[in-house]
């Protein structure tokens, strides 16, 4: 069956037209777009993406607002279920938020906006999202964010590095973040949080495609499932 | 009914905001401030039987993150 996969847009989203296009370009099937006040999402959904950019002017606190809107708790029921669902920066800031993954995503330790691509380590390749990288495997995805510094205390650091957990951690200094998370995945390894942007390295003429794997092994791993 | 909600973030948790607002305020020559955070306040005006319980759950669920954060409720009589 074709694949079917959805990308969340909130008022202030920015990168939903890029998430949109990486998945066009791996799966050949138009992504269908979600509106942040629908209460439904489309029927049989193989994926779902919740994009960067700027929810509700990151009023409160990043991605607080959009994490308690109307589609979230279709997307926390789907995400329930097995849906896959992929967060990128502010959508990693989302799901942190709405409780789908652990931890909160805090100012940048050196306080600037940080847009640089950087060097992450794959450290699961276990998982839909990271099969088609190898373990330990570095790779370059642009970063864009003024609030990715990752925060969890230590016992709960200590148990998804436990549970393999950490996606990818960066190669660099950063953000601040502890022990340079910068993707971590839910206990069924079915939903995955990153701060750097996998959508905008897809194809060399973006500078890179690096992020390109991460799409094509989870249209794979769903449409042979 | 007015309510006061201060959130701050939790002992442990590193603050860059307020090590920034620590280091300016050096700068200017300000001495003998050991430390800085940064907090937040929110003033509502609920109706008056707005019970202890739903104040509460306005914290948790959306007010404060309670991975990083604690709050406190100051409830002011009407005047």
């Amino acid at each position: 069956m074709a694949f079917r996969g959805a990308v969340i847009t909130f008022p202030g989203s920015n990168c939903d037209r890029d998430m949109a296009v990486a998945l066009e370009k791996v799966s050949g099937e138009k992504a269908l777009r979600v509106w942040h006040g629908d209460a439904d999402l489309p029927d049989r959904l193989d994926f779902i993406a919740i994009p960067g950019g700027f929810s509700y002017g990151d009023y409160l606190r990043c991605g607080a607002i959009a994490s308690r809107s109307p589609v979230m708790r279709a997307v926390i029921e789907a995400a329930g279920r097995g849906v896959p669902v992929l967060g990128v920066c502010n959508g990693f800031q989302v799901l942190t938020e709405s409780g789908l993954l652990p931890g909160a995503l805090m100012r940048n330790a050196q306080l600037t906006f940080t847009c640089r691509t950087v060097p992450l380590t794959v450290e699961n390749n276990q998982s839909l999202f990271t099969a088609g990288y190898d373990a330990g495997q570095t790779i370059a995805i642009p970063v864009a964010h003024h609030d990715g510094n990752f925060f969890a205390d230590d016992e709960t650091l200590d148990r998804i590095e436990g549970e393999g957990r950490v996606a990818f951690r960066y190669a660099d200094e950063v953000n601040g973040s502890q022990r340079s998370v910068a993707g971590v995945l839910n206990e069924t390894g079915t939903v995955l949080g990153m701060m750097p942007h996998p959508e905008r390295a897809i194809e060399p003429e973006l500078g890179g495609s690096d992020g390109r794997a991460l799409f094509e092994s989870a249209v794979r791993g769903l449409v042979t499932a | 009914m007015k309510v006061r909600v201060y959130v701050s973030l939790k002992p442990g948790v590193l603050d860059p905001q307020g090590r920034a607002v620590h280091h300016a305020l050096e700068g200017l020559g300000f001495a003998g401030v050991a430390d800085v955070r940064v907090g937040r306040f929110i003033e509502m005006d609920v109706a008056d039987d707005t019970t202890d319980d739903a104040l509460d759950e306005m914290c948790r669920k959306l007010l404060a993150n309670m991975v990083i954060e604690n709050y406190r409720i100051e409830k002011l009589e009407a005047a």
